[in-house]
């Protein structure tokens, strides 16, 4: 049985060097090699969105993704959305808004909404809805999470 | 998922050497969002995956109005649908590429990998078959190339042979007065897989139909190109009367199975509804388009 890879690359803006072996996923990496906890696994095979993070400008499984395909990429995860103890302003309107009940599926919405949002400031319900489709809650019924999405967008156009 | 080796080829040349090492115990790996499932799965009994991504040939997207596309078999959904010239020149390829899972998945998943996995109901390959692609392949013997139609061979299997990859998919240039379409049934509005879909493509002449292609998806062990639904219409007026006649011989040359999804009777019908509501937005396009 061969031995670990050595991967370089970037989480969150920082230079981040890890062993794993080839058949785990980013997923596994991040969370049991690397220590960040907060992207969550929810089915391990791409349906949930729980496990989303950005790679590469896009944002991507994270359970579809193996830890060694890392090797060189810039990688944001749920924990480089925040700036320090100032939460983002989609973390601060999915708190008012009462978007997450059991939150597992909040840290996956969150970094999906921000990449929508980076990339189209003033989405339609229909745009919100469509861009988090490969997103499942259990919990809230989804109405929460677009309205705390819509009163992002405001927040963040009058920022 | 039971221990695998990773390879990153930077050729086509080099990947096939590993191919050919591995003896069929490796598996090329696009997007990864039906490989690593499988493996997880274990589908595949095998001990290598080779990462396409890194070899430029993979990742090539190329339009020209007289030469076509060529479409590297990795590119994922998103560059796709991202590239302006291909979204105008291909909408019936769009159809499928922006509706393949989610926003996530289409971060990653390729329409090369969507041909190689070869289940009946991959959402891309009827239009590519409407659209008349060809895969072109590579192998210790040189380049080939197979009509999308004769790729895949059954369910999840295809004509490559353990030591090839497929580099690219290519699509002839569209004509004046050509259009294309691609509809899929699922309970939902999205993230699911089809119950039944049909691609259709045709170019219009003065009003009538000149060539048109029809394939259908989910109701065949393969995706199922239907050549004499195309054929009957040939030459008729592009009317309901000819959309209603190539609609009925997709719904008798489908030949589905019943499951969890649908019925064999629900999906007959759907094959009928499909296609006609296909080709009629085929022809819209068309009209748009000279
Ligand atoms: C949540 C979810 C939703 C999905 N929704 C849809 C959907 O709506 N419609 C749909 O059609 N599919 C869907 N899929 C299936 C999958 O995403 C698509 O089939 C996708 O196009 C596969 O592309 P990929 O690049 O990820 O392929 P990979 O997983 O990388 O590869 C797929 C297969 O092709 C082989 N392969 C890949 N590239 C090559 C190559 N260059 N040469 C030789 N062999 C190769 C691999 O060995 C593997 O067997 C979904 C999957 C998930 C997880
Ligand atoms: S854990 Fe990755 S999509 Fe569900
Ligand atoms: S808050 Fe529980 S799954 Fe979404």
């Amino acid at each position: 049985m061969p031995g670990k890879t050595y991967v370089q690359t970037n989480i969150n803006g920082e230079h981040v060097d890890f062993l794993c072996e080839p058949r785990q996923s980013l997923l596994e990496c991040l969370r049991d090699v690397i220590g960040l906890t907060g992207t969550k696994e929810g089915c391990n095979d791409g349906n949930c969105g729980a496990c989303t993070v950005e790679m590469d400008g896009r944002i991507v499984t994270s359970c579809l993704v193996l830890g060694v395909e890392a090797e060189g990429k810039e990688i944001t995860t749920i924990e480089g959305i925040a700036d320090g103890s100032t939460l983002h302003p989609i973390q601060q309107s999915f708190l008012e808004n009462a978007a997450l009940q059991c939150g597992i599926c909040t840290p996956g919405f969150i970094v999906a909404s921000k990449s929508l949002l980076d990339q189209n400031p003033d989405p339609t319900e229909h745009e919100i809805r469509f861009w988090l489709a490969n997103n499942l809650c259990r919990c809230t019924g989804y109405d929460k999470i677009i309205r705390a999405v819509q009163d992002a967008a405001v927040k963040m156009q009058e920022a | 998922m039971k221990w695998i080796d990773y390879a990153t080829p930077h050729s086509v040349r080099e990947a096939v050497d590993v191919l050919s090492e591995a003896g069929g115990r490796a598996r090329v790996m696009a997007g990864g969002t039906d490989l690593l499932v499988a493996l997880r799965a274990g589908v595949y009994d095998i001990d290598l995956v080779v990462d396409g991504k890194n070899i430029p040939e993979l990742n090539e997207i190329t339009y020209d109005p007289t030469n076509g596309l060529t479409l590297g078999a990795a590119v994922p959904c998103y560059k796709i649908y991202g590239n302006q010239a291909v979204a105008t020149a291909y909408p019936g390829l769009i159809d499928a590429a922006s509706l393949i899972g989610g926003t996530q998945i289409q971060g990653r998943a390729s329409l090369g990998g969507n041909l190689c996995n070869a289940t009946p109901s991959a959402d891309s390959i009827p239009p590519m078959i409407a659209l008349n692609g060809t895969a072109n392949i590579a192998g210790p013997n040189g380049n080939r190339q197979v009509a999308i139609e004769d790729f895949c061979t059954g369910v999840r299997q295809n004509a490559l042979g353990s030591d090839e990859i497929l580099v690219s998919l290519h699509l002839p240039a569209p004509v004046a007065n050509s259009g294309a379409n691609y509809i899929r049934f699922i309970p939902r509005n999205e993230m699911d897989i089809a119950v039944a879909g049909a691609g259709v493509s045709v170019v219009l002449d003065n009003g009538d139909i000149k060539e048109a292609r029809v394939s259908l998806a989910s109701v065949a062990p393969t995706p199922l190109f239907v050549q004499e639904a195309g054929d009957a219409i040939a030459g008729k007026p592009a009317n309901d009367e000819t959309v209603r006649i190539a609609s009925g011989i997709a719904r008798d040359a489908a030949r589905p199975i019943t499951d969890m999804r649908g019925t064999i009777e629900f999906r007959q019908h759907l094959c009928e509804v499909l296609t006609r509501r296909a080709l009629n937005t085929a022809i819209e396009r068309a009209k748009e388009n000279n």
